[in-house]
């Protein structure tokens, strides 16, 4: 029996949230167990059994249709793809006018319910809180000032030592007691048996104790399948978790209510259903909500297919200034748009963040790795740093000594008068404090960093890399943009990172493809090998020939103060300097036009100030204790364009798009394009999720407002403090979000595409599965086909007009609402 | 006269603030903030203006008495404000941390649904603090107390479609009523103990008190025990504590400012204003002084085993307030001013920043990690630990205990149905009116007892109506009742004006009787019973009837929104000085008829409503 419920309980444990502690936050798919099934079907699935709200209210999509967010005629061609002429009219009238019960039932709670339904036990009320005051502090990672007892044991374990050594205890019934310090093999369906009785129910029971906290299991799964994920290691797993509530309510039920309580079987009403996810795959509401979510969706995706036909004035260049490479990031897209706008002669690329160098960074003094690449890879190396000065200062507001009694008093009487002035400084004049986390804290710009590999190996972890690796590195880097010729004297390699203060989510602003870090390690690496003569030796071998004369400068961007910093500029011939000079302007003065543009968004500037003003405004964002969106970060998200840059760069998209260079006709076999999909779509799709699931269903798949959050154990974050962890997104990041699926375009073949797809299973899922839409553009006919049932069709676009407008004028237009696509002249 | 001005400034300015934030639209953030802004600006401007004017003036103790509402021959309720060197350092510490907070807001709350609703209660809070602080009797401080419980639980409630702050409220409301079971008694108390209602000035009289206390050093000491009472549940000392943590429910700005400093510390400041007359009584000084160690060293384990940074820095700021209570047992006035200076700074700043912590302590551990944990640690460790994780039983004792009891006592009452109270309780109300119309003057030695037997069954109303669970209407109705139970009830005890009654009850039968109005109009929308088993959460589908109903609320349970209020100081005042048990039984009716209101309003308008097609939250979240 207990392999069986150790089953069971691996199976649901799937349905929990998957997010790692607060330092690892990377986005993923909310819905990611449901990922092999249809996405329309995942979530009507999902919203029958957990109760989530996957899809706008019919209301809201009856009125985004009145404000002509939806358009008419895309409804109808919608309703046209699913449904014969005779049942169309049937269902244009189910989405405008019928009215549905839409109160979703859920079946998370209906078996234990019964405790308070039958028994009037409201279990969950006493036992939650030491539950998660329990396990909170079992595995707090540093705000607790004394440990837990055994917090190096197991924490069943502890839990037992704790029972055994002192004169209070977590149990005082005495069968509770005798459960614990038995050997513990068929613990959970001796407790499963007592609370519940019939073998049938465990399954429910399991699933409703489990999902009544979604938060504090979930995160004792992530700790139990990945431990690395705490600097402190602990070791729980779900099944010790389970057990001790149990062990909790069973202690409650035999001490409370001594002999008033029976076993759940015994209360239920005759032929309860016993088996979990049920729910009708054949829901007119959830079918009509989809009609009206793919209606919403191609609305926006119909008027950039009209934009693409659109051919770019200036997509020929007469001569190079300079070249950069940026993320793919949604928030570079605007950077690049000004950069290209001031200087017309420049060319912008991009690539996942971390450049196609994959390794651990271990910055000076630091205890641990830090992973310096998409999360699923596992990197082979470590770049080290040294000569660097450490960036950590002590911070007396934080130290456990404040909260201490004597020290507390002296505390009071000294830091306490400071610390009035401290709070009036930081509220009335915002400044960059020490509790600001900085991008450009992340690496010291005049530190070094070991590369090179000189034969030093730590924990079968290369310290550097070999010439040879470098150089396959840095060919697929290029090869990737479609960068191999006709190389300017300065090449940019910029990554990005954002700075916040007051903020628990700050790795979720930082670039996705490094782990929730900082790009700028990645971008002054991967510049390094780029200037490395051996390096370009080796490359000129496989064709690539880098001219002497250029060089290439590693960056940072900063997306939330639009700032930018460049490294390893000293000792670099005078001529290259001249020439980076003068793209420092180019650069400068984008970054105002950048911060000017995003300023809109944020509701707080008259249009009159001065272009500086608004960029010191901004700049303050980052650094006041009082914001609680220092930036947007993905709010924007709905595309992703893979191709060349010169067909999209005359397209104003709103900072709605993932960007990444792809040249087809350096992809013959679509090697390149695949392993860009097999990072896109993991990547830019999970954001894309993260942020409609959040959106859609801010209270149960986001993390709800902000505002009220109190740090748990620096892993997560929860409502007050007896409440469980909230995972997903705040409300606070996704407030301007249209709840839309990513779209991915890509410059190629519809045949070749098809084969790439079908080539990795894992990145196939995403498209067959379609959580994420793809339309293809035959480079040669400039036809356009969509995805769907694992072919390609043919897209005709409805015709929509594109406005055209230069850019300033559009951004000065509109206030802080979405702005749809323009051609920029 | 320029005193005069002065202070009505202090009070007059957060007023304005607040009734001016009521009006723009909840959309139109930039005036609302605005509003607060510079209600909470002007008056930091007009108290640095007045400190100077007061060094000027050589620190003087200011006492203006404002005008008379309510006198008869041996009563007098009258408006009177009170100023000295405590009150400067409690007015500018409100000032200008109030100043801050609103400004951090005006930010923070941005797109926030309850944006206006936020501003308002602040404002009120904003209202009550100047008000309690420069009060210059006990029934002007009194009426303070009372906003600052109701913006409390507003505050703490704030994000009311959720099951736990709703919960958590309505507890830290129960326990703010014990506190004002403090001053009532004191109220009452010392009513008979000066014969008026003593002013604060007067109290600095030392050889008047030393008098009286000379005479009555029984009622000294009830006071006393009253007054440390009243303190130690606003301070959230032991017993009190585990709701100062549990308050932290609301956006962080409104929990730095409430529960980190300005709040927390006004038991305190009653310590304080109260110091001339308890200064000399030794039992009480000791008493004052085990409370705030006993507090200080249990809250000192608290705060050392908690793995969350709200309720940390809560714990921590009651051990620092443990501290002070002893300092000023000891009668050290200014290290104690400056203690809660720095201790209300330290932790407003210090939840503030809060989230920042993530960062911080990573980054620290990241730098110089070392793992340290006590292999096999000693017994009495581990003991100390589980003890502390569990709160030390303290949250146990509030609610298991305290409020259990009272709660049994209701659950006895079981049979009480809507029909038996028109059959029995209202005739045996008429029945007593009647033997009060026609024999009063006949009865003697009977008429205490009449007068208790009343009191005793209006207490056992209002605790049904406090356990009420199936009938919101019942619940309402015996509140209500409860107070006419004790309005005769006083009756027999004393010959007075009937005029008295009706200051009482005027408030009360309006707001009773209005409430049960809306009731039936909630009633008729939903199509059903209206019951109390849980938080129901109407308030989003009948937001007008929920804000009526709300007024309503404060109606019922005397809040100084009516005459009900002056009636309540009244009617105490006819309970004579050796009547101690129908004292209490009086007072615990008050004290239960707020809590059994705020009650019905929480579940029935707060919470979740499970009608709603949008997502709704889950109970643990």
């Amino acid at each position: 029996m207990e392999t069986e419920i150790k089953q069971i309980i691996e199976k649901i444990g799937g349905y929990l949230p998957s997010q790692s502690p607060l330092k690892d936050f990377i986005h993923h798919n909310t819905l990611h167990a449901f990922q092999n099934e249809k996405f329309h079907d995942a979530l009507s699935k999902a919203a029958q059994v957990f109760g989530y709200q996957v899809y706008l209210t019919l209301e809201e999509y009856r009125s985004l249709f009145q404000e002509g967010k939806i358009q008419t005629e895309i409804l109808k061609k919608i309703i046209d793809n699913y449904f014969s002429s005779d049942e169309k009219k049937y269902w244009y009238d189910k989405c405008l006018n019928y009215s549905f019960n839409q109160i979703c039932s859920q079946e998370i709670g209906l078996l234990r319910n019964h405790w308070k339904s039958e028994l009037k036990i409201n279990l969950d009320k006493y036992v939650h809180p030491m539950l998660f005051k329990t396990v909170g502090s079992f595995l707090d990672q540093g705000i607790s000032i004394s440990n837990f007892p055994y917090c190096h044991l197991n924490f069943l374990s502890a839990i037992l030592m704790i029972e055994k050594n002192s004169f209070i205890g977590f149990f005082k019934s005495k069968k509770v007691k005798k459960y614990l310090f038995s050997n513990h093999e068929n613990l959970l369906s001796n407790l499963l048996e007592e609370l519940v009785g019939n073998k049938k129910y465990y399954e429910r029971y399991l699933f409703d104790l489990l999902f009544a906290h979604p938060g504090w299991s979930g995160m004792v799964r992530v700790i139990e399948k990945t431990p690395n994920s705490l600097l402190d290691r602990r070791k729980i797993t779900l099944y010790e978790f389970i057990c001790f509530e149990l062990m909790l309510e069973l202690d409650y039920l035999e001490t409370k209510k001594k002999k008033k309580w029976k076993s759940l079987s015994q209360v239920l009403p005759p032929h309860f259903p016993n088996t979990i996810f049920n729910y009708s795959s054949n829901n007119e509401l959830f079918q009509t909500l989809q009609l009206w979510q793919e209606a919403y969706e191609w609305t926006y995706y119909n008027q950039l297919i009209n934009a693409f036909q659109i051919k770019n004035p200036n997509s020929k260049k007469d001569s190079i200034s300079f070249q950069a490479v940026f993320c793919i990031d949604d928030r570079c897209c605007s950077f690049r748009r000004h950069i290209e706008k001031i200087d017309k002669n420049c060319q912008t690329f991009s690539t996942a963040g971390f450049f196609n160098i994959p390794f651990y960074f271990q910055p000076e003094s630091g205890k641990f790795l830090t992973k310096s690449c998409p999360a699923p890879l596992n990197p082979q190396h470590i770049v080290k740093e040294h000569k660097a000065v450490k960036r950590h200062k002590k911070n007396s507001f934080f130290q456990n000594y404040s909260h201490g009694f004597l020290y507390g008093f002296l505390v009071s009487h000294t830091l306490g008068i400071f610390s009035a002035l401290k709070l009036s400084l930081s509220i009335l004049f915002p400044y960059k404090s020490s509790i600001m986390v900085s991008s450009f804290k992340h690496m010291d710009p005049l530190g070094k960093l070991k590369i090179e590999f000189e034969g030093e190996i730590i924990d079968n972890l290369k310290l550097g890399f070999e010439i040879s690796e470098m150089a396959e590195k840095v060919e697929e880097l290029l090869k990737e943009i479609g960068l191999q010729k006709k190389f300017s004297k300065v090449v940019y390699i910029i990554g990005h990172g954002s700075s916040s203060t007051n903020n628990t989510h700050y790795a979720g602003y930082d670039c996705g493809a490094c782990s929730g870090r900082a790009g700028s390690v990645n971008a002054r690496v991967a510049a390094s090998m780029l200037n490395n003569k051996e390096v370009r030796f080796i490359l000129k071998d496989k064709g690539i020939e880098v001219p002497n004369s250029t060089h290439f400068i590693g960056g940072l961007f900063d997306t939330s103060r639009d700032e930018i910093q460049f490294y390893d500029l000293e000792g670099v011939e005078k001529e290259i300097l001249t020439h980076h000079n003068i793209n420092v302007k180019v650069f400068s003065h984008s970054l105002v036009e950048n911060a000017k543009e995003r300023a809109r968004r944020f509701l707080l500037f008259p249009k009159s100030i001065m272009k500086k003003q608004i960029h010191k405004n901004i700049k303050l964002r980052s650094q006041s204790i009082f914001e609680p969106r220092p930036e947007w970060n993905h709010a924007g998200n709905t595309l992703c364009l893979i191709g060349k840059r010169e067909n999209t760069s005359h397209l104003f998209l709103d900072r709605r798009a993932f960007l990444n260079s792809y040249n087809y006709e350096l992809d013959k076999n679509g090697d390149v394009l695949l392993s860009i999909l097999n990072a896109v779509a993991p990547v830019c799709g999970g954001i894309n999720l993260e942020y409609y699931f959040s959106k859609n269903d801010n209270y149960r798949l986001g993390a709800g407002s902000k505002l009220p959050h109190n740090v748990m154990g620096l892993i997560g974050v929860a409502n007050g403090i007896e409440g469980d962890l909230r995972t997903g997104l705040p409300m606070q990041m996704v407030n301007i979000h249209n709840p839309m699926r990513l779209l991915i375009s890509i410059e190629q073949t519809p045949e070749l595409t098809l084969n790439v797809l079908q080539r990795n299973e894992k990145t196939y899922q995403w498209f067959k599965n379609e959580w994420i839409n793809l339309i293809v553009i035959h480079p040669i006919t400039n036809k356009f086909y969509r995805f769907c049932d694992e072919k390609f069709i043919e897209y005709r676009p409805i015709d929509t007009e594109i406005k055209s407008d230069s850019m300033d004028s559009i951004y000065k237009n509109y206030s802080s609402e979405d702005i749809p696509v323009f051609n920029i002249v | 006269m320029e005193n005069n001005l002065f202070l009505l400034a202090f009070v007059i300015i957060p007023f304005l603030g607040f009734v001016f934030s009521l009006f723009p639209k909840n959309k139109n953030e930039l005036l609302i903030s605005r509003i607060g802004l510079l209600s909470a600006s002007l008056h930091f401007i007009v108290l640095t203006i007045f400190i100077f004017y007061w060094i000027y003036k050589k620190y003087p103790h200011i006492n203006v008495e404002e005008f008379v509402i309510y006198y008869n021959k041996d009563y007098r309720f009258y408006v009177d404000f009170f100023l000295d060197k405590i009150t400067i350092v409690f007015l500018v510490v409100g000032s200008l941390l109030n100043f801050l907070i609103i400004r951090f807001s005006r930010y923070y709350m941005h797109l926030e649904n309850g944006y206006k609703r936020f501003f308002n209660t602040i404002l009120l809070f904003s209202l009550g603090y100047n008000w309690t602080v420069i009060s210059g009797n006990f029934e002007i401080l009194f009426i303070g107390w009372e906003i600052l419980g109701i913006s409390s639980f507003l505050l703490i409630a704030f994000y009311r479609e959720r099951y736990l702050p709703v919960r958590n409220a309505v507890k830290v409301f129960s326990i703010y009523r014990i506190g004002d079971l403090g001053i009532l008694s004191t109220m009452w108390a010392s009513h008979h103990l000066w014969n008026e209602n003593i002013s604060f000035n007067k109290l600095e009289n030392n050889i008047l008190v030393h008098e009286q206390l000379m005479q009555n050093s029984v009622v000294g000491l009830f006071i006393g025990v009253s007054l440390v009472i009243a303190s130690s549940a606003k301070s959230a000392l032991v017993p009190f504590s585990s709701w100062l943590p549990r308050a932290m429910e609301g956006p962080t700005p409104s929990s730095a400012i409430f529960y980190g400093s300005l709040s927390v510390h006004l038991g305190l400041f009653l310590l304080m204003r109260t110091y001339p007359f308890w200064h000399e009584q030794e039992i009480i000084r000791i008493l004052i002084a085990v409370c705030g160690f006993v507090t200080a060293v249990i809250s000192f384990f608290i705060t050392k085993v908690q793995s969350s940074i709200k309720p940390q820095v809560a714990y921590a700021s009651i051990t620092q307030i443990g501290i002070i209570f002893i300092e000023l047992s000891l009668g050290w006035i200014d290290l104690a001013l400056i203690h809660f200076v720095g201790n209300a700074f330290l932790r407003t700043y210090q939840l503030l920043i809060s989230p920042s912590i993530v960062n911080y302590k990573i980054q620290d551990q990241f730098y110089h990690f070392s793992p340290k944990f006590d292999s096999s640690p000693k017994k009495w460790k581990n003991t100390l630990y589980v003890l502390s994780l569990k709160e030390w039983y303290l949250d146990f004792f509030m609610s298991k205990i305290v409020f259990k009891t009272f709660k049994n006592f209701g659950k006895t009452l079981k049979f009480i149905h809507l029909r038996n109270v028109f059959y029995f309780f209202i005739p045996l109300f008429f029945v007593g009116l009647l033997l009060y119309i026609f024999e009063k003057e006949n009865f003697g030695i009977w008429n205490s007892i009449f007068s208790h037997f009343y009191a005793f069954i209006g207490l056992l109303l209002v605790l049904k109506s406090f356990t009420e669970r199936n009938n919101a209407k019942l619940a309402w109705i015996l509140i209500f009742l409860n107070h006419y139970f004790i309005a005769l009830s006083v009756s027999f005890n004393e010959n007075f004006e009937f005029f008295e009654t009706f200051i009482y009850l005027f408030g009360i039968t309006i707001s009773s009787v209005f409430g049960l109005y809306l009731l039936q109009i909630l009633k008729k929308k939903q199509g059903k019973v209206l019951h109390l088993n849980e938080y129901s959460g109407f308030i989003l589908i009948s937001r007008k009837n929920a804000f009526l109903f709300f007024l309503c609320t404060l109606g019922i349970s005397t809040f100084p929104i009516t005459s009900s209020f002056i009636g309540e100081d009244l009617l105490f005042s006819h309970i004579h000085q050796n009547q101690y048990l129908l004292a209490l039984f009086v007072a615990l009716s008050f004290i239960f008829s707020g809590i059994a209101a705020i009650r019905i309003y929480s579940r029935l308008y707060l919470g979740t409503y499970i009608n709603l097609t949008k997502s709704k939250p889950i109970k643990s979240s």
